[in-house]
Parts: structure tokens; C-alpha cells; sequence
């Protein structure tokens, strides 16, 4: 397959794929290194000629991009993807993955056929990348140790040395991976030797694969002690020492044994080590750098580069040739990440719990243990000494729930479950308090943007960046999309009018890299607008519930009422002795209460001081958790989540929060109303699951199939268990699919009510009610208009 | 980065993070508690810290980072894998691969290890190669009363003995590129362990004395150099000298001044092997130790020391002293097996306090040091008559290399209070036995999957596979890790290294032990081509 996708980029010879690996040499066939020399310039250089590089190549040259070179410091097809265990897995664990998967499948059966398009890919190999050279924040070329090419896109596929590659520049691009050694065994051929349609075999149990290999077998695994490898670069001494290690493979050898003993009496050939790259998340990284325009990247593929090639190369291909990749990629963007998780220590640390995760049961909502306490608010210690539990998000902990003094929960490894989780109670109490008294829950890891302009250059870019009008008055809070051309998400927020000139933006936890590239992007070089990061300066404090309100007027001697400060407001007051504090007449969950933005020295003092008037109010701790149920049941969609960029605010019932017929030219205005014209394709619907029994029944956790009328219409994105209506509510969107053609069909309200809905939750349908707009008995507090639908931030 | 850790215990990740990098710590943490145990002030009592004490029952020091979601009462307890790290913290091994003139060197490879007691470590140690001479140097130097003057040794005694070894041609070039002010050339080589303190490149006021050196070598007008026994002999002479006069001679740089000053009042015994072709010259001043593992012909194999511990019970020694000092102070000489009650070694660099007379060291010290910023001891020990009582002058032996003397052990007295010579050697034969049969030899590797994964679960059940790579690591393991009938006690061994800092130093000494293996086959090559 790899010379397939080599041959049709540069039509050399059909060397021998993989599969045919037996000569020790076959898998590097195709090119024959170049001994002239390199071009001057090209429109795109490819560093690493591993299945990656080749797959961006030839994808894009499908794509009639002529002047393309593909660069490998060793041999082609050299590195991991020559020593690949060569096992197509087409089940995966995102969407978007399933989907790399699936191409990449039918692209090989494909390339099995296509071979001798002439393109315009140019292969030079022994040739090695020193540097990109970057002039104003764009790729100008690159400098290799044959010379310099000029070229306005480079890709960085350079495997596990893309890290080190990234940092090599002089505006060095973050892009978080580390090595683990990789060891798999490879056996002389059976007594019969095996079919090649011996089916692949993957224990998970027993951390191993095994398939055929050559009539005998190739079987490896991800043990549970991994050996991570090049933490400190490119080490000569390292790679030299890359040799078998018996006594590290023993478990995985034994647990082969144990499932095939028959195997006993089989010779040894070989124990292959070859490195693969693992990512903090272990989910792979693809896109443009934030920092460098014109600086793509597609690596860190945790062992499943095969299956992912296809498929990621033609997005990534996509994404330059179009701007944007055909499907939402959101989960595997380079930019999920920022500098804070390319530690060396970090991402050491990280792996080693990445790669036994591969072959582990991967539960819903698991934190990783390893690589924590990095970013963390000033309340930290406080709350933890109050029983938090803690998930991590962008590297920052957010307490998850409070466990009370006298009771106990699983230990880690029993806590894993599909089923009504041990926190059920907990967080039950705390959602109890939010209804009923007040709960404060710290919420400092949003982030958080200020802009600020002379004139009136702010307003007017922040009008076209963003979809809803912010012409409002000075103090009122806006909830708006940032949308993409094509009318899509780019990112959900929160922005209140701090004066005339100047704005505060909030936005989610994981936005700080990717919303500061789009908006520095799409913001002119203007020396009188101002953007600043402020995410680090506040502590976020979300004080929910009726007796909100309470605590505020006794801590800041000024009316809190609705009357004087009504929803969706921002003011700057003292609270307690402090004062400056930005207090926001929002929640996040459609509940009453109010965000406090507090300058971070002041934390612990208003922390102390609204605990201790909350007293009598019967304050407590919260934590998401019990904000994720609040605003579930409430339909707030999450960006990240419910929201990507290929989905719009029509689709999600939010045109209110769209200044369409306000005259106002912004960003995916054409396709809104476009859409607005033709219809929706697809709409965010929320599900009231009936007949489950919260106790006994799985539970839905987000991705499980709707059914309208026995038909498939779509996937659920998130679920949460409502105390309030003491049911599941999902969400998700609903298709309509034509049963004739299987083509999308525009969906109306009407579509939407006229159906009887069921859940599939592991194959066990559960009937659902739909609905448009949320339960209005749930709300208990006066608001505004387009208060129904608030945007809601966070949440997993 | 030497300090992350290749292990993973899911259940407690964040602790096991921060628990080793708090056993780190117990190495390099700067803490104001002294090592008294070489050096004995009168105010202590006279019993002897390093009696064998109980080393259970410790409550062991919490030193896991602060975390939430585990319970809080979690006992520090390290886990063989941690334990391994700890010991395998100060490991350095090198290859030597260069072939000198052609010829296959007889030095194989070297191993080295060390473990503190003393926070900071008064251990250093040095390996290097002779750049304008032939020869590879291997140094222990165990200091006391602080680290400086160990330090000072390890940066400066190589270079004196490579000076030493210059031919007068070598000298003359030497000396013609200091007066052109041309670069200099490279004199030595070093094979540094990445967490031994960095050795400053001979500082100005140090080039310069060492200047004076070869000077006064070439006004001796030896064509070929000095030999090595007598190289050897007046480098370490030669630097204590320079040592001693530095502090006394007034220096500009305040910084240069303190440092010299807390170099010659503190002390380091030092034991070094020059190893070229077949010729082994060991020197030794004080009570480190070097000893020889020889394979006889029948396969026995027996220690051959090469070095004398330069302290009370050596009567050589004691009879050196008595001949030295007036009859009148035979009885005050050695008190309690201490050089005038205070020193256990009788030889040393630095210590100026036992060599120089009482109007010396009042002059110099009332030129307005803070002594007591400075960590200096300021004293005099009774009965102080007639000094110098200390020297640096070493005993030098020479031994001609064979080719049943498969290797050298260079250690400081922590190591050789605790183990016996033929103990040292019979647990480097056990590592080199365990290191063949743990070689993966691919001729002799099992045929099938069977027969290996039989073989790979008795070497884990024999524990053979956390065996050390390391001889000098093995070594240092048994020596705080054996109970006083020589058996491994895995409890004692970590409470030994979970000891608190302040409290490590009772129990054991720093131990620092490099290993030299020979290669055989070119010592038999020496010998068959003449």
C-alpha cells in the first residue's frame, strides 16, 4: 500500500509493499535518492517521507497542486512506517477518526488499481530539515543541510521528530508527542503455514496482536510498563541501543502463549523494536500552527498510522488547498494544544499512560493521573482540602465534585463503569443546593480575552468577527458565535461591554490557542487595537442559585435584585473588602446567580468572605459535574461538543442570537442566510430518555445512535442525568435521511415533533421524547428574551 | 533530563513522581548539617556514629507532593523500581574504544557509581585520559569537613600528574603557547558522569600555578619527563603545596580568596590509578582503597591490594608518625585511632589546620574571613607541638598488568568499612557471571517461543532481571543493603535510602566506587609482542 501511494506520487517503480516485508529491505522500494541538486523553490515542502508525508503528497497533488517536495532524512519510508506491524484497525474511538479509517481502507483497495499518474511530487531523500525559515509570522522556506528551498507551505510529518523539529525554529511551533520503544515479534512460518486471510487477532486483555506474517506470525502489544524513548532529542546513542529486550516483552510473550499455546513449538525469528509516537490525549495532531501561517503538521499518530494515513493525509491536503478540511476536526487540531503541554517532563510522564491505554477499557470521563497540577487557581489548596476531586482540562484542574468528609468512594481502578457511576449522590446534593440555596463553584480556567482600541476599531472588527450584535450598551453581556465562512462554530462565547472601547471575552477552557490564532488572524495590524490574554489574571468564581443574590447584596452593601441589576449584566463592585471585582449576572445553566471575574490576589479573601456570609444561606462547594447536569437539562449546547465547526446557529434553534436582519456584514453571514433560505439539514434536539432505569441501565454518555421512527438519524453529542426531571436528557442532532437514496433531506420543527424517538444505548433502545426548546418549568427566575437558549462554556 | 523517572504505577502516579524526585533531593539538597564523623570536635562524645544501628522502625519521611484524590495517610514506602532509581542515580559507564596507537587498549570499560550520605556529597571522583601522554587516570576522592577541597583535588590533580608526564618538548610547547597567548593544548580528556559536579576548566589563578609548575619541570632538564611513580609522588605533593600556599599568599577576587580558604581548611584523602599499556601505578593518600580481582589459571579468584589505608591500624604507619614527632608526643600523636584525636585518615590534602603551625593559621585567618560563613573549622587540637602532623605525600605502588587480572576497584572507606575486600570481589564475579548469562547472545537463544518464555520467567523469578548493569551499583547495594551476616535485606535497603538527610549520615558514609575492567586478550598481546 505505502508504494502504492509512493508510486502514484511519483511514479516510480511498484516496488513491493509491506506485506512482503520478508526481504528486511522492501518496505523503503520506491525512490532512489536524487543526486542533484535541490530546487530553489517549491509551493510546498513535505518533511518526512514516512506514510504520512507520502499520503499529504499525493493527496495533494490529487488535488492539482503541482509543485510539491517531499523531503526524508533517511531512506523513504524508513522510520516507524517501515517497521509498522502493518494492521489496518477501522475501529476507532472519535467519529472523525472512524472516518480517517474507513478512507484510508478504501483508498489502499483503491491504490491497488492506480498506479502510474504522473504528478508533480518530487522525492529527495538523505536529505534532512534543519529549520523552517519564518519571516512575519509565514513560512518563507526551508534550510536543510543540502541547501535552502523557498516555499509557502511546509508540513511537518517527521514523525517522532517532529517535536524536536517544531522547536528548531525561531518562532518554534509546540507540537506535543514523545517516543515509547515498540517491540513485536516476528516467527518462522507455521508447520502449515498460515493463509494471508488469517484474520488479525487483537486481545486486549492480553495487551497483544497478532496477525500473519509470511506464512508464520507478527504479534506485538502495548504493555503496561512502557519504555518512553528520545525525551532529550535525537540521541545517536539511543537509536544504536534500540535492541531487543527480551525480559521487557516476557509479559506480552506470555500472554500470546496463553491465548494460543499451540504457538510453543514456533521459531523465533526476531523481536522488532520500533519506536512509535504517542500525544498527551492520544489522539493525533494535524492542522496549521497557530504561531507560523503556512506551517502544517500532521503527526502523533499513537500507533495507528497505518489506518490513519489516508484519511488525515487528504484532510490535512484539504485544509491547505481549501482553507478548511471537509469534516469537523476539532479533536485532532494542533491547536487543542499550546506550549503548556510540550514539557519534556510532561509529555514523558503523559505517554507512559497513553500507551497501556490503548488495549485499556477506555471508560467515560477518565482523567489522566500523570501530568497534573500544572495550571491551577489560587483556591486550589482550599478546595482540595475540602474533598474536590479533580479533572484536568487544557492542563488546568477544575474540581469535578466534593466528596463529604464521611463518605468514601471506589478507588480509581473500580470506579471505572458504563453503569450509574459512584458520584451519582453527590453531585445530586450539590445540584439540590443550586436549586435551592446557593453553591460556588471556581471556574478560573476559561478563558479569557480582553480588547481594547482607541477608536472605534474594537466594535468593528468584533462586529464582523462575530455573529450576534455587540453594539449593545456599556455593561450588557452578549452571547455569540465566531463562525467560519461556511456559518459554522469556530467557537461559542461570551463577550461583555466593559465601555465603550473595550471588551471582555470569555470563552471555553480549550479556546486560549485556537480563538487568540483565529482572532489575530482576521484582526488587521493595527497598532490601536489591543488583544490581551487575561485568562491568568482572574479567578472565576460562579456563585449559582436563588440565595445568590443574598450573599452578594451582604458582601457588597448594593441591591442585587433583578431589578437593579438584571440578567446578562456586568458591573465592577466591591465585594467584601475587595474591590474591582467583575460580577456577571450569568451562570452558565440558565440557573440565577452570578459569574465573580476576581483579580487572583483577591481570591482567597472574596473566596473566604462568600463562604462564610454564605453560611447561613446554606452555601457549599459544587463542582462541574452538577454544572454539567444543570445545564444539560437546561439545552445548552457546548462548543467543543455539541457544537463544532460545522454546525451552525441555525441548526441549534440559536437565529436570535444572529444579527441577520440587522444589515451587518460578519463572518458566514452569506451561508447563514443561505440556510435560512434552503432549510436545515440537521438540528440540535434534546432527548428525555423514558423507559430508563437510571439504576440498572447503561447509561448514555454521548455517541450513541437516535432512531426517529425506527430510522437512524443521527448520533447523540452529550448527556447528562437531570435531577430536576429525574431522567436522562441527550442531546444530538436528528437527520433526516431519505429512506429512498439515504440523502439529507431538510429537517423542519415539524419533522422534528412528528417523530417517536428511541436511544440505542449499547444496543438496548430506550424511547426518548424530543424537544426544540428546553423544559420552561425548570426556570424559576426572571429573564430576558434570548435568556432561553444561553450559551453555556464548559462541561465535558 | 537525568531525573525522570522510566517507571509507572497508575494507582499512585503523582506520588511516585514526587516521591522520587524528593529521594533526589536527599542528594542535592544544600542543607547546614555538617559531617562530623571524619573530622570529631571535641564537644562531641567519643562514641563512634558509624556503630551499627537498627535501621527499622523508621517512621519514614513524607516526602510525596500534596494530592487530593488518594488517601492522605499514605505512607512513603519506595518500590523496588524506585529503589533501583535512587542507586542508579550517580551510574556512569564508559566504553573505552579508542585505540591507542593502534594498539587495542588494555583498559576494557569502567563502571562507576555513587551514593550520598552527606548532603552535599564530600565524594568526587574523576576518570580521564592523557592527552599528551598515554594513559587513563582514575581518581576516589573522599573529602571531609566539607567538600571543597575533594573538589579542588578532583579538578586539579589530573592536570598536575599530566604536566608531570610531559616529555621536555611537550613542556616547551606547552609553555610557548601560554607566552604567544595561543590556545592551549587539550591535556585531558574527561569521562564525566553527567551528575558529577561540573569541574571548572582550570581557573586562571590555577593555570597560572600550574604554569609555575612546568615551569620549574623544565628547568630540570629531563628529556623524557619525569617517571610515572615519581610523577605521581610530586603531583600530589606539589598540589597540596599549591593548595596551602594560595590561601596564604593575598588574592585580589574575594570569591577566588574564600574558596581557597575552604579548600585548605578542609581535607580529602585521594587515591588514583594511572593505567598505560600494562603499567598500573596506583597512589594513595589517606584511606580510600584499590584492589586488583586476579583469576588464577584454575579459575579461583583471589584480591590483590594495592594500597595501604593510611590510618591507625596500619602500623606502618604509626611507626612513620612516631618517627616524625618527638618521643615526648608518642602517646598524643594517635588518640582514639585519630590523628591527634581528631582525624581518622593520616594522610590527606587541605587540613591546613594539622599542618600548619598555630602562628600561621592565626595570621591568615585574622586577614578577616568570615569563618563562620564560610563553614570553616577553626581550632587547634591538643598536644599541637610540633606540625606538620599530616601529609599528601602518597604511597605509590606499581603493578605490571597480567592477563589473569581482570579488573580494578577504586573505593572510598564508605564502601570498605562495610565490605571486606574478597567481598568486593566476589560480588563483581557475581555481576560479571550474571552480565554473560544476561547478554542476549543470539546463537544462544532458545529456538522457539516455549523454551524462551520458560527461560525469561526463571530469570524473573530469580530476580535476575532487576540485576544491575552496573558492577559498582551491585556493589554499593550490598554495601547498605547487607545484614551483618552478608544477606540482602530489601527493607533495609530502603530504609536506608528513605533515611532523612540529616539522619543518612549516621548510618552510612558517601560511597563512591569506580570499577576498571582489563581486557584480557591485549595485556596477552603485550606480552606475546615483547
Amino acid at each position: 500500500m505505502f508504494s502504492r501511494l509512493l508510486s502514484v506520487a511519483r511514479r516510480q517503480r511498484t516496488g513491493r509493499g509491506w506485506q512482503n516485508w520478508s526481504s528486511g529491505r522492501s518496505g523503503a522500494p520506491a525512490a532512489e535518492a536524487h543526486s542533484v541538486a535541490l530546487p530553489a523553490q517549491a509551493q510546498v515542502v513535505i518533511c518526512g517521507g514516512g506514510i504520512m508525508g507520502t499520503s499529504v503528497a499525493y493527496h495533494l497533488s490529487k488535488m492539482g497542486w503541482k509543485d510539491i517536495v517531499l523531503l526524508e532524512q533517511g531512506r523513504l519510508a524508513a522510520g516507524s512506517t517501515r517497521f509498522c506491524a502493518g494492521i489496518l484497525s477501522t475501529a476507532r474511538h472519535l467519529t472523525i477518526e472512524q472516518k480517517m479509517a474507513d478512507y484510508s481502507n478504501k483508498l489502499y483497495q483503491q491504490l491497488e488499481q492506480e498506479t502510474g499518474i504522473q504528478t508533480g511530487v518530487q522525492i529527495y531523500d538523505r536529505t534532512s530539515v534543519l529549520h523552517v525559515m519564518v519571516k512575519k509570522g509565514q513560512v518563507t522556506g526551508v534550510e536543510t543541510d543540502k541547501g535552502q528551498i523557498e516555499c509557502q507551505y511546509f508540513v511537518n510529518c517527521a514523525g517522532q521528530w517532529a517535536y524536536e523539529l517544531g522547536l528548531s525554529n525561531e518562532e518554534p511551533v509546540s507540537i506535543p508527542l514523545h517516543a515509547c520503544e515498540h517491540f513485536y515479534l516476528l516467527t518462522r512460518p507455521l508447520e502449515t503455514p498460515l493463509q494471508s486471510n488469517t484474520p488479525t487477532v487483537v486481545d486486549a486483555d492480553g495487551r497483544i496482536y497478532i496477525r500473519n506474517w509470511q506464512g508464520g506470525i507478527l504479534s506485538g502489544g502495548f504493555e503496561k510498563n512502557p519504555k518512553p524513548i528520545f525525551t532529550e532529542g535525537k540521541n545517536q546513542l539511543e537509536i544504536q541501543n534500540l535492541q531487543e529486550d527480551w525480559d521487557h516483552f516476557e509479559p506480552l510473550l506470555s500472554s500470546l502463549l496463553r491465548r494460543m499455546p499451540e504457538l510453543e513449538t514456533l521459531e523465533i525469528m526476531k523481536l522488532v523494536n520500533c519506536p512509535e509516537t504517542f500525544t498527551p490525549d492520544m489522539r493525533c495532531i494535524m492542522g496549521e500552527s497557530p504561531a507560523v501561517q503556512g506551517y502544517y503538521v500532521l503527526v502523533g499518530m499513537n500507533s495507528a498510522g497505518l489506518s490513519f494515513a489516508g484519511g488525515a493525509g487528504r484532510y490535512l491536503a484539504e485544509w491547505m488547498v481549501h482553507g478548511y478540511p471537509s469534516e469537523s476536526i476539532w479533536e485532532l487540531d494542533l491547536k487543542r494544544f499550546g506550549a503548556l503541554q510540550s514539557s519534556r517532563t510532561f509529555l514523558r510522564h503523559r505517554v507512559m499512560e497513553v500507551m497501556p491505554l490503548l488495549y485499556d477499557l477506555k471508560v467515560p470521563r477518565w482523567d489522566f493521573q500523570t501530568g497534573r497540577q500544572l495550571r491551577t487557581s489560587p483556591l486550589y489548596d482550599r478546595l482540595d482540602a475540602q474533598g474536590a476531586r479533580w479533572m484536568e482540562k487544557h492542563g488546568f484542574e477544575r474540581p469535578k465534585y466534593f466528596v463529604p468528609p464521611d463518605k468514601d468512594l471506589l478507588a480509581l481502578e473500580q470506579s471505572k463503569t458504563f453503569y450509574k457511576p459512584d458520584w451519582f449522590d453527590i453531585v445530586e446534593s450539590e445540584v439540590k443546593c443550586c436549586k435551592e440555596a446557593v453553591c460556588v463553584i471556581d471556574m478560573s480556567s476559561f478563558t479569557k480575552f480582553e480588547i481594547t482600541s482607541t477608536g472605534d476599531q474594537a466594535l468593528e472588527i468584533l462586529q464582523y468577527l462575530f455573529s450576534n450584535d455587540l453594539d449593545v450598551p456599556v455593561g450588557h453581556i452578549v452571547h455569540t458565535g465566531m463562525l467560519n465562512e461556511g456559518g459554522g462554530y469556530e467557537n461559542d462565547c461570551s463577550i461583555a461591554r466593559l465601555s465603550k472601547r473595550s471588551f471582555f471575552m470569555i470563552s471555553p477552557t480549550d479556546q486560549q490557542v485556537h480563538c487568540w490564532a483565529w482572532l489575530k488572524k482576521h484582526m488587521p495590524e493595527d497598532s490601536n487595537l489591543l488583544l490581551e490574554d487575561v485568562t491568568w489574571k482572574y479567578t472565576a468564581l460562579n456563585l449559582i442559585g436563588p440565595r445568590a443574590v443574598d450573599v452578594l447584596s451582604e458582601l457588597s452593601y448594593a441591591p442585587m435584585t433583578p431589578d437593579h441589576f438584571p440578567s446578562l449584566f456586568c458591573k465592577e463592585m466591591s465585594v467584601g473588602y475587595a474591590n474591582g471585582i467583575r460580577v456577571m449576572s450569568m451562570t452558565h445553566t440558565g440557573e440565577p446567580g452570578f459569574m465573580l471575574y476576581i483579580p487572583i490576589e483577591y481570591a482567597l479573601h472574596v473566596y473566604n468572605e462568600v463562604m462564610s456570609v454564605g453560611q447561613k444561606y446554606g452555601i457549599r462547594n459544587a463542582g462541574y459535574y452538577a454544572l454539567r447536569s444543570l445545564r444539560i437539562e437546561k439545552f445548552f449546547a457546548f462548543w467543543g461538543q455539541d457544537l463544532n465547526t460545522l454546525t451552525t446557529p441555525l441548526e441549534c434553534g440559536r437565529e436570535s442570537r444572529v444579527k441577520l436582519d440587522k444589515g451587518m456584514d460578519f463572518i458566514g453571514r452569506d451561508a447563514l442566510l443561505q440556510q435560512k433560505q434552503n432549510g436545515v439539514y440537521k438540528r440540535l434536539t434534546m432527548f428525555i430518555l423514558d423507559d430508563h432505569d437510571t439504576d440498572l441501565d447503561l447509561w448514555p454518555w454521548w455517541g450513541e445512535p437516535i432512531y426517529r421512527n425506527g430510522q437512524y438519524a443521527g448520533k447523540t453529542t452529550s448527556s447528562a442525568y437531570s435531577y430536576t426531571l429525574e431522567r436522562h436528557v441527550c442531546l444530538g442532532f436528528v437527520h433526516n435521511f431519505s429512506e429512498d437514496t439515504g440523502e439529507e433531506q431538510v429537517v423542519t420543527a415539524d419533522f422534528i415533533n412528528r417523530g417517536e424517538y428511541e436511544i440505542d444505548i449499547a444496543g438496548h433502545r430506550f424511547q426518548a421524547k424530543a424537544k426544540l426548546y428546553p423544559v420552561t418549568s425548570l426556570f424559576t427566575h426572571k429573564r430576558r428574551k434570548d435568556d432561553v437558549e444561553l450559551s453555556d462554556l464548559h462541561g465535558k | 533530563m537525568s531525573s525522570t523517572l522510566p517507571f509507572w504505577i497508575l494507582n499512585s502516579a503523582r506520588n511516585s513522581i514526587a516521591t522520587l524526585q524528593g529521594g533526589r533531593r536527599l542528594y542535592s539538597r544544600c542543607a547546614s548539617n555538617r559531617n562530623k564523623s571524619r573530622w570529631r570536635l571535641f564537644s562531641q562524645g567519643p562514641g563512634a556514629l558509624k556503630s551499627s544501628a537498627p535501621c527499622s522502625g523508621f517512621a519514614l519521611q513524607k516526602a510525596y507532593r500534596h494530592t487530593s484524590t488518594e488517601e492522605d495517610d499514605f505512607h512513603l514506602q519506595l518500590s523496588p523500581e524506585q529503589v533501583n532509581e535512587v542507586l542508579r542515580a550517580g551510574e556512569s559507564a564508559h566504553k573505552i574504544l579508542d585505540l591507542v596507537s593502534g594498539a587495542p587498549n588494555s583498559v576494557l570499560r569502567f563502571e562507576s557509581n555513587q551514593l550520598a550520605a552527606n548532603s552535599p556529597v564530600e565524594d568526587r571522583r574523576g576518570v580521564a585520559s592523557c592527552l599528551q601522554t598515554s594513559g587513563l587516570m582514575f581518581g576516589i576522592f573522599d573529602g571531609h569537613g566539607g567538600h571543597a577541597c575533594a573538589q579542588a583535588v578532583s579538578e586539579r590533580l589530573f592536570y598536575y600528574v599530566a604536566v608531570s608526564l610531559m616529555s621536555q618538548q611537550t613542556l616547551e610547547r606547552m609553555e610557548g603557547a601560554m607566552e604567544s597567548m595561543k590556545p592551549l593544548m587539550p591535556i585531558l580528556q574527561w569521562l564525566k558522569h553527567p551528575g558529577d559536579s561540573i569541574y571548572k576548566d582550570v581557573t586562571s589563578v590555577h593555570l597560572d600555578h600550574l604554569r609555575v609548575y612546568w615551569q620549574e619541570l623544565l628547568d630540570l632538564h629531563m628529556e623524557m619527563g619525569l617517571n610515572i611513580k615519581e610523577a605521581l609522588m610530586y603531583s600530589f605533593q606539589r598540589l597540596d603545596s599549591d593548595i596551602s600556599l594560595e590561601v596564604q599568599a593575598p588574592l585580589e577576587d574575594e570569591m577566588t580568596r574564600n574558596l581557597s580558604l575552604q579548600v585548605a581548611f578542609s581535607g580529602a584523602t585521594a587515591c588514583m590509578a594511572h593505567v598505560d599499556g600494562v603499567h598500573l601505578h596506583v597512589a594513595n593518600a589517606g584511606d580510600c582503597r584499590a584492589i586488583l580481582g586476579v583469576q588464577e589459571d584454575n579459575g579461583m579468584w583471589s584480591c590483590l591490594p594495592l594500597t595501604r589505608d593510611h590510618n591507625a591500624w596500619n602500623q606502618a604507619e604509626l611507626s612513620r608518625l612516631k618517627r616524625e614527632h618527638p618521643e615526648s608526643e608518642d602517646r598524643t600523636v594517635i588518640v582514639d585511632n585519630r590523628l591527634l584525636g581528631v582525624l581518622m585518615p593520616c594522610r590527606a590534602f587541605g587540613d591546613v589546620q594539622l599542618k600548619w603551625s598555630k602562628e600561621l593559621q592565626r595570621s591568615v585567618l585574622e586577614r578577616g574571613f568570615d569563618t563562620e560563613a564560610l563553614n570553616i573549622y577553626q581550632f587547634t587540637p591538643p598536644h599541637y607541638h610540633t606540625p606538620p602532623y599530616l601529609t599528601a605525600e602518597p604511597e605509590v605502588t606499581y603493578h605490571r598488568l597480567r592477563p589473569q587480572d581482570k579488573f580494578l576497584v577504586l573505593a572510598s572507606d564508605g564502601l570498605w568499612d562495610v565490605l571486606d575486600n574478597e567481598d568486593v570481589v566476589r560480588l563483581v564475579v557475581e555481576h560479571l557471571a550474571e552480565a554473560s548469562r544476561h547478554k542476549p547472545d543470539l546463537a544462544q537463544r532458545p529456538a522457539n517461543l516455549g523454551l524462551m518464555q520458560s527461560l525469561l520467567q526463571q530469570r524473573r523469578a530469580q530476580g535476575l532481571r532487576a540485576a544491575d548493569q552496573n558492577a559498582a551499583t551491585r556493589l554499593i547495594r550490598h554495601a547498605i543493603g547487607s545484614n551483618e551476616y552478608g544477606e540482602m535485606e530489601p527493607e533495609r535497603l530502603t530504609a536506608m535510602l528513605t533515611l532523612p538527610e540529616d539522619l543518612a549520615r549516621m548510618y552510612r558514609d558517601d560511597i563512591t566506587v569506580t570499577v576498571v575492567y582489563f581486557n584480557s586478550d591485549s595485556i596477552d598481546a603485550y606480552y606475546k609482542g615483547g
